[in-house]
């Protein structure tokens, strides 16, 4: 939601210089002189918040490596996992990300039907792959296999349910990104919004990436 | 209905917290009562509490850093005349009421003061050393601000309702795991601390944007000011760092509130994870708090000394290598984990290896002192007193990078007096020479310097009084935290250490006096030219205050020190350089969000401290609304009429005129 700051109207609301492209010219080859536009700078400043959001990952990522090992007589990867569940999930998440990618298309070039089916269909995607996520881990769960079983279990379940826990979030920011779109259109501040709601979603995918081959495909290996 | 909250969270029994917190409920009720009274509030709302005006932000984060070093160093002498008490007794703190007070003490003075100091400082100067209007998120500015005051209160509240953690300022597990600590003390910590964290990410994020994407016309990245570039290694380490932190604590919340084993004694759980983890987070967070600090010396030296500073390529090229090694050098503080002999050698190296750029960084400031016209201003005594003390402090840190001398001094008073050494030494003199330095700049009139210069003395002499004993004690083998001891050798050096804390709090009284005076007399000290140093860099351009937009005309940066250059131009044709054609200027809207979001954070985190979990749920749902509403907004800037632009600018270019013509006469 950090992207709902940045405030909208005219081009250059600072008179930071922009649409004088002789300065602009002279500007950029010093990298300096404050030309960048609006839409530069919240994207630029979400690209920031979002190598933050993976700093944070990495953190949960280590701990796991650490910990992967520590199952204190419980079960570890090999038996917990189904690598068919997991690939339906991927594969919903990785369309959900090509949709999301349409949807921006759409919303640049105004096209609500566009924009809205990709949005709807984002959406789905999405809530089908939390779906599998938490009937993986009530599954886990149930078997006696919770967080609290063992070390490798606890970072098991908080790497994997913070990947979850953001795509919540961003389904939440879908359904807000497309009543705002419905209810103020293409306005440039909120296709800045989109802007940032799809570096965000893309952001996810590059995340599970990583879980999938960290956690899901060495643990059946090991 | 309300979780764990009963009757008894309030420590009726225990009369020491029971009073400082009336006194400070009482103090605070006082305020409100004549803000109230005195029809103040509609005016405090409007322009300082949902104000997203960097200058105004940074003010007001400097107060709460100003405000928390009081709590914080009460905490302090408290703990001092403690120890110097305690021989063969237990002094007037019991154990369990010190604990809180050590772990409170340094929360408060990391978390609450160094960073909204340093974080102050960097708002107000950064945007306008760049030749900009604002940062580049204004409201997300704001919201940062309010949730690190919403930490802030979090901790205070820890006063009066149930307690503070005991574990001291980093929670090592397994003392701060629930089997240990059955209580709400590290609930306080953890949750005021994810609480402030938020604000501190989204601050770096947003300085970051700003150093990076926004400057006035030719103000490229080699000719911004020292202070800019140290602000932006800074900020970088936050964005880099911080979420370590969150990782962190997120994980001790989570084997605290749901069972889960990352640093249990049982179920595999792993204790040094945890040390790993909070120091890489933490040893960064140092260069985090020191970085803005030896920009402002960089800043102050070469004002007071009349030179451009020396060295300026070498001193940013030094800032973005300690940005780099802050990463590589966090398991120096836990030498004695036991990683084994080639591992503490590499760290022990690497540690020694980032004095290097901090040495260059000191004589680049003795070469620009070299030859130059000195003032001794106070800002420029707190330079001098910082470049002593902190190459003290860094020699003994040195020392204790030699892992074999660590196994010696490891959590020794030895230990706490070098930390206190460079963070005192460097980080709050370093805030109290921007704070005397830039006060004109926000306030358009001068501190009383003879004040300023009193109570630098008093806190210097009282540093090497209350923190050079410690050295000792810790060569005689006190370690850190005891609430008292049988060793007659120790007692004389925590006597003297007292005697130290007392000067120190003269040393406040007189900056307190310091505020006082200076507002009395606020006429004579007055500054209405904008430049009261003879500065040389952009913020020094404008109006002191600043109007709401900074820069009438944005400058047109041609070099280094833009300002200089354009003063000494006025000076050799004798006349200021034409009025510029000004335009109207949109500015953004104020806006109640951060007030708002920090409102049901607060709500948020005492509930979840409290295991009120309905609370919890109606927070979320306000901050999300709250997020809504701020994004439904239509008109979210407003323009500044040309007339009131040029009106404003051309006031300020009188009273330079008059400056100049003052000059004149008297050449």
């Amino acid at each position: 939601m950090s992207a709902a700051q940045a405030p909208a109207g005219s081009v250059d609301p600072y008179k930071i210089g922009l649409g004088r492209p002789r300065e602009r010219s002279h500007a950029m080859e010093h990298a300096g002189g404050g030309l960048a536009s609006k839409r530069i700078i919240t994207g630029y400043g979400f690209w920031i918040f979002l190598l933050s959001d993976i700093i944070m990952f990495s953190g949960f990522f280590a701990t796991y490596a650490v910990l992967v090992d520590n199952t204190a007589g419980g079960p570890a990867g090999r038996q917990l996992f189904d690598l068919r569940n997991v690939a339906i999930e991927t594969a919903c998440l990785l369309m959900s990300s090509f949709t999301c990618g349409i949807a921006s298309i759409g919303a640049q070039a105004h096209r609500g039907s566009w924009f809205y089916g990709a949005m709807s269909a984002t959406f789905v995607l999405g809530l089908i792959f939390l779906g599998l996520e938490l009937h993986e881990f009530a599954g886990m769960v149930a078997e006696g296999a919770g967080p609290g079983r063992s070390a490798f279990l606890s970072a098991f379940f908080t790497l994997v349910g913070c990947h979850g826990l953001h795509v919540s979030v961003g389904l939440l920011w879908l359904l807000t990104m497309m009543a705002q779109v419905f209810a103020k259109g293409y306005r440039p501040d909120i296709l800045r919004r989109m802007l940032c709601f799809s570096l965000f979603w893309h952001a996810l995918d590059i995340i599970w990436v990583a879980l999938f081959s960290v956690v899901y495909l060495m643990g059946v290996a090991r | 209905m309300f979780g764990k909250l009963t009757w008894a969270a309030i420590p009726i029994d225990q009369p020491i917290p029971l009073i400082a917190a009336a006194l400070v409920g009482l103090c605070l009720m006082g305020v409100f009562i004549l803000i109230v009274v005195k029809g103040w509030l509609p005016y405090l709302w409007r322009e300082w509490i949902t104000s997203v005006d960097h200058k105004r932000i940074g003010i007001m984060y400097t107060l709460l850093a100003l405000v928390m070093l009081l709590r914080g160093f009460t905490d302090a002498i408290m703990m001092r005349t403690q120890q110097a008490l305690a021989f063969h007794s237990q002094g007037y703190l019991p154990p369990d009421h010190y604990d809180q007070i050590f772990s409170a003490h340094g929360t408060l003075m990391i978390f609450f003061v160094a960073m909204p100091f340093v974080i102050g400082l960097m708002n107000f100067v950064v945007p306008l050393q760049l030749g900009a209007r604002d940062v580049a998120f204004p409201t997300l500015n704001s919201v940062s601000f309010w949730l690190t005051a919403t930490g802030a209160l979090l901790v205070n509240v820890s006063l009066v309702v149930g307690e503070f953690a005991k574990t001291g300022w980093l929670p090592y597990p397994p003392l701060s795991e629930l089997k240990y600590s059955p209580g709400v003390g590290v609930d306080y910590y953890l949750w005021s601390l994810q609480i402030s964290g938020i604000g501190t990410l989204l601050t770096g994020v947003n300085l970051v944007t700003t150093i990076l994407k926004i400057h006035a016309p030719g103000m490229t990245y080699l000719r911004m000011p020292m202070f800019c570039w140290t602000s932006l290694a800074s900020n970088l380490l936050i964005v880099a760092a911080f979420p370590i932190l969150t990782a962190t604590l997120a994980m001790l919340l989570l084997d605290r509130y749901l069972g889960f084993h990352f640093f249990t004694d049982d179920g595999g759980g792993n204790v040094m994870m945890f040390m790993n983890l909070i120091w890489a987070w933490g040893h960064p967070e140092v260069y985090i708090l020191i970085l803005p600090a030896f920009g402002v010396f960089s800043e102050v030296i070469s004002t007071f000394s009349r030179k451009p500073l020396f060295g300026y390529r070498s001193m940013v090229a030094a800032t973005m290598a300690i940005c780099v090694l802050a990463f590589m050098v966090w398991l120096h503080h836990f030498f004695t984990m036991g990683a084994g002999a080639d591992v503490n050698a590499v760290f022990g190296i690497m540690t020694m290896i980032i004095a290097v750029p901090t040495g260059v960084k000191v004589f680049n400031w003795l070469f620009t002192m070299y030859g130059g016209r000195i003032t001794y201003s106070s800002p420029m005594l707190w330079a001098i007193g910082f470049m002593i003390t902190f190459v003290i402090g860094g020699m003994t840190g040195v020392l204790l990078a030699v892992p074999p001398a660590d196994f010696m001094l490891h959590n020794s008073l030895f230990l706490v007096a070098h930390f206190h050494n460079v963070i005192i030494g460097g980080v709050l003199f370093g805030g109290f020479a921007g704070y005397n330095y830039w006060f004109p700049k926000a306030f358009g009139f001068r501190l009383h310097d003879g004040l300023g210069k009193a109570a630098f003395w008093c806190w210097l002499i009282g540093f090497y009084l209350a923190f050079m004993p410690l050295y000792v004690l810790g060569l005689m083998g006190m370690t850190r935290r005891m609430q008292h001891y049988d060793v007659a050798a120790w007692r004389p050096w925590l006597v003297l250490a007292a005697f130290g804390a007392a000067t120190i709090l003269a040393g406040i009284i007189l900056q307190v006096a310091q505020l006082v005076v200076s507002i009395r007399r606020r006429d004579e000290l007055r500054d209405d030219t904008g430049d009261p140093w003879d500065g040389r860099s952009l913020e020094w351009a404008t109006a002191s205050p600043p109007p709401v937009f900074n820069f009438a005309v944005l400058p047109q940066v041609e070099g280094e020190e833009p300002y200089w250059g354009i003063k000494q131009r006025a000076r050799e044709q004798l006349q200021l350089s034409e009025e510029p054609e000004y335009e109207a200027i949109e500015m953004p809207r104020n806006s109640p969000t951060g007030f708002v979001c920090a409102f049901f954070a607060t709500f948020m985190g005492f509930a979840l401290i409290w295991h009120i979990w309905w609370l919890v749920i109606l927070a979320a749902i306000g901050a999300f609304a709250t997020f809504v509403v701020f994004a439904w907004r239509d008109e979210v800037e407003y323009m500044i009429p040309v007339e009131d632009v040029a009106r404003i600018d051309r006031a300020n270019r009188t009273a330079r005129r008059e400056a100049l013509a003052r000059l004149q006469l008297a050449s």
